[in-house]
């Protein structure tokens, strides 16, 4: 049977009763010890977004905060370099601290104030999850806490330098990979120990149900902002609109295309394919990885076929996860996006082409999306319009893009 | 037919003592060395739990961890804990023994697959970590008609309606965790603080075989004597470690601390 969306309801609440997408997506495959911090964080968030109140306080953050909206514009160089589709770019990395992991980031420290807790942790892969958690604890007021695999504390340096900054302590894993997955792991594990005090945000659109709905209710920003500087733009949404995105857990994705998602726009996620020549990825939709569980919730995940989860590689480590969003795989199983992948190469490429000819210098992720944008849009005609997300920013890549390319250019 | 875990708690009572529970990685250090510990510290142990390593595990402390590290690393395959079972089994048919672990495997091998292997391999119960109530009706269902107890886990943050629904629907065993905590953490309450909450507990329903985990070690277990059961895991990871470490026979070594452990509750 063929998964269907249903048009009019917001994609984050189309699961059953056992908070499962397409009845094989997500759940909560937690311990018992989380059930209950689970269920009272799925009750105080389904209360506090009908509040008008917190509503208004979200909105006040996000305006005065957050930075919003973040700019919208025509890359008219890179257009005219390709020939073919007009590319524009969300620039979301204009947002405070550089990237879209603001916005969870915010919310769940307004909902940790809530809920009367004083500490906060998360996990972080390139860093920023981790930054924005620490710039957003410091504003408010709560103590913080930043698990990061050791590989990514080394590679993505300037990061870890702004959560110190903040007053936040950085926890190294040195377990298995030392990357994101490990990270997510150590971050729930201590969560387990520590919940009766601690509020957990989940950097991304992945973990147990209520992670995955607070991060891509979070994240909608995005596109609530876009949807309306698209009919500025264009007078009315374009008819043969598509909308490129980088995926690794997937929450920037999830905030471009959710106010798009019952119009006739294209989505395009762009999965790490890793290195060129290498077998190694960080592209379950792309590469056919079967349906496991990782990290409380079912996805399509990278593992073998006893499921132990497998081994990732990227270049940039913001998609070095082995698992999606489940709401993903939905969007994925329902044909309502198409997922692809560009390589390390493909990455370097695209950033270096577009830092040259453009005012914006996009990181190592969103440079995937523009690796896609450069494949297809010289074969598509003036009148398709594509919009990548920046959602973040190159600065913190400067060691690798140096190191890999020579020089580093913005 | 009284399963062999409550034939095991039955003996218990009569000697007016708690079970004593182990729990032991599968693999760790070796295939041969499981089996030879599993046999060793039968000979003091009422029930013995064995993990089936996973490499993301989401509850487990440091001990644990660096146990299914060393399993994994040598390869341990779901088709070698059944066989570690089989051949345990074959020399210890009477002893009671928990498979232990994540629902991926499982999910990956399939429900039914996985409780036939526990069959035939001679399995008395599952405890799945990331699978709780309600969300394990349906596998706990499963494991019933093929007389393999499912066991429900219990923690300080179960609120009392769901305690009283979980232990409704539980078998011959329930698994308390003693805090707040993943395997293997350092005791933060005091065992007459657990004892209190464990006692609420039984209240619900006095006939059910409740066991307290987590935090135990030889310095915490006799205080907590008065319980149904006692589960020690990380000590013995930890102790399978060192004797590595220290080039001693990791066999030997949790013979006699197994042995220790349980003159401490007699």
């Amino acid at each position: 049977m063929r998964l269907k969306l249903r048009n009019g309801i917001p994609l984050i609440d189309q699961h059953d009763k056992n908070y499962m997408y397409g009845g094989k997506f997500g759940g909560n495959y937690i311990p018992e010890t989380l059930k209950k911090p689970v269920d009272d964080l799925t009750k105080l968030f389904s209360k506090l977004r009908k509040d008008k109140n917190f509503i208004k306080e979200r909105d006040y953050y996000f305006r005065n905060y957050v930075g919003s909206p973040t700019p919208f514009l025509k890359l008219e160089n890179l257009t005219d370099h390709l020939g073919g589709a007009q590319i524009y770019a969300k620039v979301v990395s204009e947002a405070n601290g550089g990237a879209h992991k603001i916005y969870n980031a915010t919310v769940h420290c307004l909902i940790a104030k809530k809920a009367g807790k004083k500490f906060i942790v998360g996990d972080t892969g390139a860093g920023y999850a981790g930054k924005m958690l620490s710039m957003a604890a410091k504003k408010f007021g709560l103590k913080c806490k930043i698990f990061m695999g050791a590989k990514d504390i080394k590679r993505q340096r300037p990061n870890v330098e702004a959560i110190k900054k903040n007053g936040a302590k950085i926890v190294p894993v040195t377990s298995g990979s030392q990357t994101l997955v490990d990270a997510v792991s150590e971050c729930m594990r201590y969560w387990v120990a520590n919940n009766d005090t601690t509020n957990l945000c989940v950097g991304s659109t992945v973990g147990p149900n209520i992670f995955v709905k607070i991060c891509a209710w979070s994240t909608a920003q995005i596109s609530r902002e876009l949807i309306k500087q698209v009919k500025e733009e264009f007078g009315k949404i374009p008819k043969k609109l598509k909308l490129l995105n980088c995926v690794g857990g997937g929450s920037s994705a999830m905030g471009f295309w959710n106010e798009f998602m019952d119009t006739d726009a294209e989505f395009i996620g762009i999965e790490a394919g890793g290195p060129r020549n290498s077998k190694l990825h960080a592209a379950p939709l792309t590469n056919g990885s079967k349906i496991g569980i990782l990290h409380g919730a079912a996805q399509y995940v990278i593992q073998d076929k006893e499921g132990q989860i497998g081994t990732t590689e990227s270049i940039s480590a913001g998609l070095d996860y082995p698992g999606i969003s489940p709401l993903h795989c939905f969007l994925k199983d329902t044909k309502r996006a198409r997922y692809t992948s560009a390589s390390d190469e493909e990455a370097l490429e695209a950033y270096k082409l577009v830092s040259k000819l453009e005012n914006i210098s996009p990181s190592l992720e969103p440079s995937h999306a523009f690796a896609e944008a450069i494949k297809i849009a010289p074969k598509l005609k003036s009148s398709d319009v594509i919009i990548v997300n920046s959602c973040g920013d190159s600065l913190k890549d400067k060691d690798i893009i140096k190191k890999r390319l020579g020089v580093y250019i913005r | 037919m009284k399963s062999k875990i409550s034939l095991a708690f039955e003996k218990c009572k009569k000697e007016k003592r708690p079970a004593l529970i182990t729990y032991t990685v599968a693999g760790d250090n070796t295939i041969g060395n499981s089996i030879k510990i599993l046999n060793k510290i039968s000979n003091h142990a009422d029930i013995l739990e064995l993990g089936f390593p996973h490499n993301t595990p989401i509850a487990d402390g440091g001990q644990i961890q660096s146990s299914t590290h060393r399993a994994l690393r040598n390869g341990i395959k779901l088709k070698d804990v059944f066989n570690i079972v089989k051949i345990f089994k074959k020399k210890n048919p009477k002893k009671p023994l928990i498979l232990m672990g994540y629902f991926n495997l499982i999910y990956q091998i399939g429900e039914n697959n996985f409780l036939n292997n526990c069959k035939s391999s001679g399995v008395d119960g599952c405890i799945i970590v990331d699978l709780p109530y309600p969300e394990n009706k349906s596998f706990a269902n499963k494991c019933k008609k093929k007389s393999i107890n499912f066991i429900q886990l219990l923690s300080p943050t179960t609120p009392k309606g769901r305690m009283i629904e979980i232990i409704k629907n539980s078998h011959d065993m329930i698994y308390y965790i003693s805090m707040l905590s993943t395997t293997g953490g350092k005791l933060k309450i005091s065992p007459k603080k657990i004892l209190k909450n464990y006692n609420k507990i039984k209240r619900i329903n006095p006939k059910k075989n409740l066991v307290i985990g987590f935090g135990i070690t030889d310095k915490t277990i006799s205080a907590l004597k008065s319980a149904n059961g006692l589960v020690v895991g990380s000590m013995l990871c930890k102790n399978i470690t060192n004797s590595l470490r220290m080039r001693q026979n990791p066999v030997t070594k949790l013979d006699k601390v197994v042995y220790n452990l349980k003159n401490k509750i007699l």
